[in-house]
């Protein structure tokens, strides 16, 4: 875990906080309960990854942590913000404002160049087009292919895409980013390499990150790795990226080894998360 | 985001084709058909425009367009003259009759008799001649369209040689020498204008009991039209119409009458259904192409609005290029064809039309985008 990460979990500053989070698709018999009761914390700074099988929720709950998706149940509050307070255009301005997204199929705008696809927050945000390009050519530079802003992505490879996407992801300062199979598309070496740009990214502005894998080669990126299954978090572990275990709820600096980080009072070696928060 | 809006559109460049060509392709037609269609119910009132200096027609009640003649008895003239704010009232003459050519062909053509004293009622514009030539004996003049076309006689090398001044030719067995050669508006019906005076006209047709088929009449200065055109229906019992009246009634009889504005009306409706559907198909197909970018806009924080502004924008760009390349292809078109038998009139009215139908066609188009990129989750960007 990185420093700000550490120092931000000491102080118990909570990024995302979800609650019996609940969502359910459809409707009589053939309802499908996607999230049964999710619980769930992610700190400022941190790197949480969501692990898990197919069809097991990972996707429902960044959504919901996202703000693009409506919960049926539960809370859920981001930057201390809870989405069901807020209006439908609130909610828009807020992910506007507070929220980046990397998606595993990049989703850049195939007749905007590379530039002008990394401008695009700013632009939701307001910002002129001429210094929105300014500010996407200095971004761009940043994640190493500044070389590249008037090519269209087509033109660029599946890793530089994805640098492309981190940029976008990155240039409107979030505080949130939520990433939904990153490295999936990506070969080994350009996977991990987009992994570093994640992590160093996270460490230098505070930022907090959900990233959603199934890529087990990333897990060493992570400071947390929470496990789903059949909509609820079946375990949360530390990642090669944490030195230590940890606990939201009494801090950070020594947590007993193998404990587990929502569950204090879980036998040490227990991997059964905190019952209080299962549904 | 209307450059990014506008940038997704231009540099997808075979849907823009597509969309610019669905919109042209509907304005090209309703703007060239209905031109054609205005050209040719302009021609049916060619003769009334040809006497600009008429502000009154009279003429029996029961007459409904130019073309229907029903004469009036002589006396009329005098009882129009009469009314008070009439400063003039000249007889006009108009008939069809069958001419023999010197070679020997005969031909329908319509025959205008004017005043003999004023030759109120004369051609528009003379090209070789003058109107007064016609006080001379026996003295016609022929349009210029029928003089080239099927008054024209064969040549030794069979090339049709133009009716010329100085050339004869007989009307119901009477002489007539073309002293003139006039240009009028082309009229609806595609015989020769000859014209001829009042007196002259009468002699030429079979005697009828009646041969004073209109009254052209110039109110007194300062007289409001419609007021006389009102006295002389009141006080003769004709029917009398101001210039603008009188082509109204023409110009609806042939909408009423004949199958034409049926004709024209299937044409341009096909040409706007033709182009709303390609519109309406490749707007939305553009639409449901870039439906994950406008899905991953929405996530990151687009509102509705902006998105609804994306799309109304791109649907004004290809209304407006396609209205342009449209009505400039008509209107080329039209160009190309001036000086043909090809009635074209484009009037800023039917553009309007065009551009009314063009407006229509995109908000129709951009509708059924918008209900799709607005109903759209934005959680579907996580969906693969």
């Amino acid at each position: 875990m990185t420093a700000s990460a550490r120092r931000a979990v000491q102080g118990l500053s909570v990024a995302v906080r979800c609650r019996q989070v609940v969502k359910t698709y459809g409707s009589g018999q053939s309802a499908v309960r996607a999230l049964r009761g999710v619980d769930l914390d992610v700190h400022t700074g941190e790197l949480l990854m969501l692990v898990g099988p197919s069809g097991c929720g990972k996707t429902t709950l960044i959504s919901v942590i996202a703000g693009v998706l409506d919960r049926d149940g539960g809370e859920c509050s981001v930057l201390g913000q809870d989405y069901a307070a807020m209006r439908p255009d609130q909610k828009t301005a807020f992910r506007a404002r507070h929220v980046g997204f990397v998606f595993q199929a990049f989703n850049l705008i195939p007749t905007l160049t590379i530039a002008e696809n990394v401008s695009v927050p700013l632009l939701i945000n307001g910002v002129p087009r001429k210094q929105a390009v300014e500010q996407a050519r200095e971004m761009l530079s940043q994640v190493g292919i500044g070389d590249r802003w008037r090519d269209v992505p087509a033109r660029l490879s599946g890793g530089q895409q994805q640098r492309v996407a981190i940029a976008r992801a990155l240039i409107h300062k979030p505080k949130l980013l939520v990433c939904d199979e990153p490295t999936s598309a990506l070969d080994h070496v350009t996977g991990q390499r987009v992994m570093e740009l994640l992590r160093g990214v996270a460490s230098r502005h505070d930022l907090s990150l959900v990233v959603v894998t199934h890529d087990q080669r990333i897990f060493e990126f992570a400071d947390r790795v929470a496990e789903m299954d059949d909509g609820h978090i079946e375990r949360i572990s530390a990642g090669k990226g944490h030195t230590h275990a940890e606990s939201p709820h009494r801090g950070f600096d020594a947590p007993p080894k193998n404990e587990h980080p929502l569950n204090p009072h879980a036998p040490q070696g227990s991997n059964e998360p905190n019952p209080e928060h299962r549904s | 985001m209307i450059s990014v809006a506008l940038k997704m559109l231009l540099r997808d460049k075979g849907k823009y084709f597509g969309i610019v060509m669905g919109v042209t392709l509907a304005s090209m037609v309703i703007t060239q058909q209905g031109s054609i269609f205005v050209g040719i119910m302009t021609r049916t009132f060619a003769l009334i425009s040809d006497m600009g200096d008429t502000d009154i027609w009279v003429m029996e009640p029961k007459v409904q367009f130019i073309d229907d003649t029903k004469p009036l008895q002589d006396t009329a003239l005098n009882r129009v003259r009469g009314v008070p704010g009439v400063a003039h009232a000249a007889p006009l003459y108009k008939g069809i009759l069958r001419v023999r050519l010197e070679s020997g062909e005969f031909q329908n053509c319509n025959i205008i008799g004017i005043d003999d004293a004023t030759l109120t009622g004369g051609p528009p514009e003379m090209i070789e001649g003058r109107i007064e030539d016609l006080r001379r004996a026996d003295a016609v003049i022929v349009d210029i369209i029928g003089a080239t076309t099927r008054l024209a006689r064969r040549g030794p090398d069979g090339a049709p040689v133009p009716l010329a001044v100085g050339d004869t030719m007989e009307l119901n067995d009477r002489r007539g020498v073309v002293v003139g050669i006039s240009r009028n508006t082309r009229p609806f019906q595609s015989q020769p204008m000859i014209y001829t005076t009042f007196s002259r006209a009468t002699q030429y047709a079979p005697r009828e009991r009646k041969q004073l088929t209109f009254i052209l009449v110039k109110a007194d200065a300062g007289q409001n039209v419609q007021d006389v055109c009102d006295r002389i229906a009141r006080e003769t019992g004709l029917a009398a119409y101001t210039r603008d009246q009188f082509k109204s009634m023409t110009v609806s009889y042939f909408i009423n009458n004949t199958g034409i504005p049926i004709n024209f009306g299937i044409a341009v409706s096909l040409g706007f259904i033709i182009g709303s559907v390609i519109t309406g198909f490749m707007f939305y197909s553009f639409t449901a192409d870039n439906l994950r970018y406008f899905g991953t806009l929405k996530a990151m924080g687009t509102s509705d609005g902006t998105l609804l502004r994306m799309i109304m924008t791109q649907a004004m760009v290809v209304g407006v290029v396609g209205f342009g390349l449209g009505t400039g292809a008509a209107s080329w078109f039209g160009a190309s064809m001036s000086g043909t038998p090809l009635a074209f009139r484009l009037t800023w009215e039917l553009l309007f039309v065009a551009g009314t139908a063009v407006v229509v066609i995109c908000l129709i188009s951009a509708m059924l985008s918008m209900r799709r990129v607005i109903t759209l989750e934005p959680a579907v960007v996580f969906k693969g």
